[in-house]
């Protein structure tokens, strides 16, 4: 036998905020005649300590099953008035918001009348859908105190060997031989001039030596299973596969340069890219006796001429390039021409102002303009429109570098596919909120850091691997996870496993699988389920129900908003 | 008394926020909406909306996330398309699809929410109380149920975007051409399952549905075929059909 649905309503007055509006009392009059609602009264503050009181005493006086506040917004009051239900020992889930403050009486202070029947209904919708709900259970769920960290920059590494010091074990995966990534190609660091190989070598050791560490060399993620907590990560490791389990996952997996084929003589050997210019540089194999003119291009193949963003670190990189050259061979006439030029804060300033102080040559050309590169009698010739006198300015160079950008690894489609986790429109990671949640995927127990994130410089890319760290160490320190039941789940008679849920699901908390031979179905992931519901909404057999949003409950509402004649 | 009666469903991250806001900022509004809070707008099932219709709402108000700041990351972009499906299938009912309304309204934009109500409000008091045949809107609730226009509502983005499993890629001509043939079909087909509860001959519901003939026999033969109508009796040699019974839910199994 079902049980006896015993609604309690409580409405607040809210001092005046409610009260010099809607008129209490005949809310509470009207309240107490709608079916299944034993209880009804108002208090001056509903959320007071006497407040909290009453409603405790009256699911004990009234053995209410069914709380109902009527105040302010759930926004901010829910979490003190479930509590107060869990106190009395109700189900926190068994208790229902309704808004008379923030969206009736301050929204119609000069109409009290229309305002108390608006009041009703709300109550009237609020018992409604209060008839309707159902217990529902926290998930708790334990987190493996391991994390995975994808990929062994700079950024990767940061982030490894911070969780290894805060005690976790971490296992650093490579797809290379070696660790440190885009920073063992790279000549010197702006803006200390420092040479990179020193600067990594100590990192590098660090990250070998450290006992929680384990280096996974030559590897490639092949799969990724779970959620937050419970990851299970496949692995080809050197063509063996291993599979790793751990509670949390760090994306590092960098990016690479782009490579300019067909755009501004492009050859690799007289019109190079700033990354071979480094390697040149870092080697020492160029015959400077043989140039004199060297332009550097920016923007080649970004903002708008193949990838649409800014790459970001391509002028200071090139205002360091170029500057080094300019210091070591006075004699080389040095040009950068660019459209805009990004040196942000102090510290870049001062470096571009020593790079022109040195006699490094900047040259603005409009965007839509953009220098061309031409091969004259065997020379290289770069003209540069100069916007003023509207005409190109031709250039004689007997080296010129492309500043071009960095752009996401091909491999890391797929990887976003088996992680759940989005891309952007340019291809880099998509992070869970632009500045309240920089590091974090919508996925919980993902996180993200480094250039695979989008271009940046070392210091940008520490910072990020520290924030990434940090940030994962929140579920592996406390050791679980809480997550709210308001999930989704699926009715397995009527579901007949088309897998529309799983397209739609953006944290794959909902999967087809065989649940027998040739029969499949679609399962949730609790713990993965953030509740949007919008499975619910497209789920061709409508079999799956949105806890706490249920159908029945939102019709119920939608149909007591407009119904005004009582209907239990 | 409210002369009309509007149904607002807010997403709980945006929408909702900002209805919230424009209460704290005091921005008053017409008080005729009724607001149910939903996690996402993309939770809103167009049967819900309908059934809302049906029961008498004389407008609907769904709210969500700017485009990009869904919470849930696209469950706007699914919502828009399910409006849309909402929307042809109130014009097949014969209700002006303006009375339903999707906005984005983001947690800062109180002064835009109570606008866009005042708005909203004073548009639905200009065509006044809905009207519409029962059977109508309740084959338009059946239709939103049914399977195929829930695959088409959810597909319609991707199919756009990336194409079909064969890679094509549909125009928008094209995705409208679609709908409208798959809306009006399955429409029709509700319809003619709702008035089978009696038997009838595929003349009489032609008549009477203001259909012709030729595209009920066509309807009806396969709704025989998916075992939803069965061969009632022949009389006067004229073969008259009947409807198995709708299981609950509005879903035909």
């Amino acid at each position: 036998m079902p049980e006896e649905i015993r609604i309690g309503v409580f409405i607040c007055h809210c001092g005046i905020n409610i009260g010099g509006v809607v008129d209490v009392p005949a809310v509470v009059e009207y309240a107490s005649t709608l079916p299944n609602v034993v209880h009804a009264e108002r208090n001056l503050y509903t959320c007071s300590s006497e407040g909290l009181e009453s409603i405790k005493a009256a699911i004990k006086e009234h053995n209410l099953n069914r709380v109902i506040v009527a105040s302010c917004t759930p926004r901010t009051h829910e979490p003190l008035f479930r509590a107060t239900c869990k106190e009395a020992g109700l189900n926190p889930y068994l208790f229902e918001f309704v808004n008379i403050r923030d969206q009736c009486s301050w929204v119609h202070l000069h109409e009290p009348e229309s305002a108390t029947e608006k009041a009703k209904d709300l109550v009237r919708m609020g018992v409604a859908k209060a008839a309707r709900l159902e217990p529902l259970e926290e998930l708790t769920s334990d987190v493996i105190p391991t994390a995975v960290v994808i990929g062994a920059g700079i950024s990767g590494m940061t982030a490894a060997l911070s969780l290894a010091r805060n005690g976790f074990s971490v296992h650093l995966i490579e797809k290379e031989k070696e660790i440190g990534g885009m920073l063992r190609n790279l000549y010197t660091l702006y803006p200390t001039d420092e040479l990179a190989e020193e600067f990594l070598e100590p990192r590098i050791q660090a990250v070998k030596e450290h006992k929680r560490i384990a280096l996974h060399l030559s590897s490639a993620v092949r799969a990724v299973e779970g959620y937050v907590g419970k990851f299970k990560v496949i692995l080809d490791e050197s063509g063996v596969e291993r599979s790793i389990d751990a509670g949390v996952i760090i994306v590092a997996t960098g990016a690479h340069e782009f490579e300019p084929e067909g755009l501004y003589e492009y050859d690799g050997e007289r019109v190079i890219t700033q990354l071979q210019l480094e390697e040149k540089l870092k080697k020492g194999d160029l015959n400077w006796a043989g140039i004199k003119n060297v332009v550097m291009v920016q923007c080649a193949g970004a903002r708008g001429e193949v990838v649409g963003y800014c790459s970001k670190i391509c002028c200071m990189n090139a205002i360091k390039n170029a500057k080094l050259i300019k210091e070591a061979h006075p004699a080389i006439n040095v040009f950068i021409a660019h459209n805009e030029l990004q040196a942000y804060g102090e510290e870049y300033e001062l470096y571009y102002r020593d790079a022109k102080k040195a006699g490094v040559r900047f040259l603005r050309f409009p965007l839509e303009r953009r220098p061309k590169v031409r091969r004259s009698d065997g020379n290289l010739i770069v003209d540069v429109f100069h916007e003023r006198m509207q005409l190109d300015i031709p250039f004689e160079a007997d080296l010129v570098v492309l500043s071009v950008p960095l752009v996401q690894n091909p491999d890391a489609t797929q990887l976003s596919k088996m992680l759940k986790v989005p891309l952007g429109q340019d291809k880099f990671f998509f992070e869970a909120h632009v500045k309240l949640r920089p590091v974090d995927f919508a996925t919980d127990g993902i996180f993200l850091c480094g250039t695979a994130h989008g271009p940046k410089d070392i210091g940008e890319s520490i910072a990020q691997g520290y924030a990434a760290a940090s940030r994962a160490t929140i579920p592996l320190a406390r050791g679980y996870v809480h997550s709210e039941p308001i999930i989704s789940s699926v009715n397995e008679e009527l579901c007949v496993g088309c897998g529309i849920c799983e397209s739609v699901c953006p944290y794959g908390a909902i999967e087809v699988v065989e649940v027998e031979e040739g029969k499949k179905r679609a399962r949730v992931t609790g713990v993965k389920c953030k509740g949007c519901g919008t499975c619910g909404s497209s789920c061709i057999r409508r079999a799956i129900k949105m806890y706490h949003f249920t159908d029945e409950q939102l019709m119920a509402q939608e149909r007591a908003a407009v119904v005004t004649e009582v209907i239990s | 008394m409210a002369e009309v009666r509007l149904v607002g469903f807010l997403c709980n991250w945006c929408c909702y926020a900002g209805a919230d806001l424009a209460g704290v900022s005091r921005f008053q509004y017409p008080p005729n909406v009724r607001i149910i809070r939903v996690m996402c707008s993309g939770r809103v099932d167009p049967v819900i909306i309908l059934d809302a219709f049906l029961y008498g709402a004389d407008g609907v108000f769904v709210g969500g996330c700017h485009p990009g700041d869904c919470h849930y990351l696209q469950g706007n972009y699914y919502a828009e398309k399910k409006i849309e499906m909402a929307s042809r299938l109130l014009r097949e009912a014969g209700v002006e699809p303006k009375r339903l309304r999707l906005e984005w309204v983001s947690a800062s934009e109180g002064a835009r929410f109570a606008t866009i109500i005042k708005e909203f409000t004073d548009e639905i008091k200009a065509l006044g109380p809905v009207t519409f045949e029962k059977e109508a809107m309740e084959a338009a609730c059946l239709a939103a149920a049914d399977y195929r226009l829930r695959i088409v509502a959810t597909k319609e983005r991707e199919l756009l975007e990336e194409g079909n499993k064969y890679g094509e890629v549909f125009t928008r001509h094209e995705m409208d051409r679609l709908l409208d043939d798959l809306v009006r079909e399955d429409y029709e087909v509700k319809r003619i399952l709702l008035r089978l509860k009696e038997p009838m001959s595929v003349k009489e519901l032609a008549s009477e549905l203001n259909l012709r003939p030729n595209i009920v026999l066509r309807h009806i033969l396969d709704l025989k075929r998916y075992e939803l109508v069965d061969l009632h009796e022949i009389r006067d040699h004229t073969p008259r059909y009947i409807a198995r019974e709708l299981s609950e839910g509005g879903i035909t199994e």
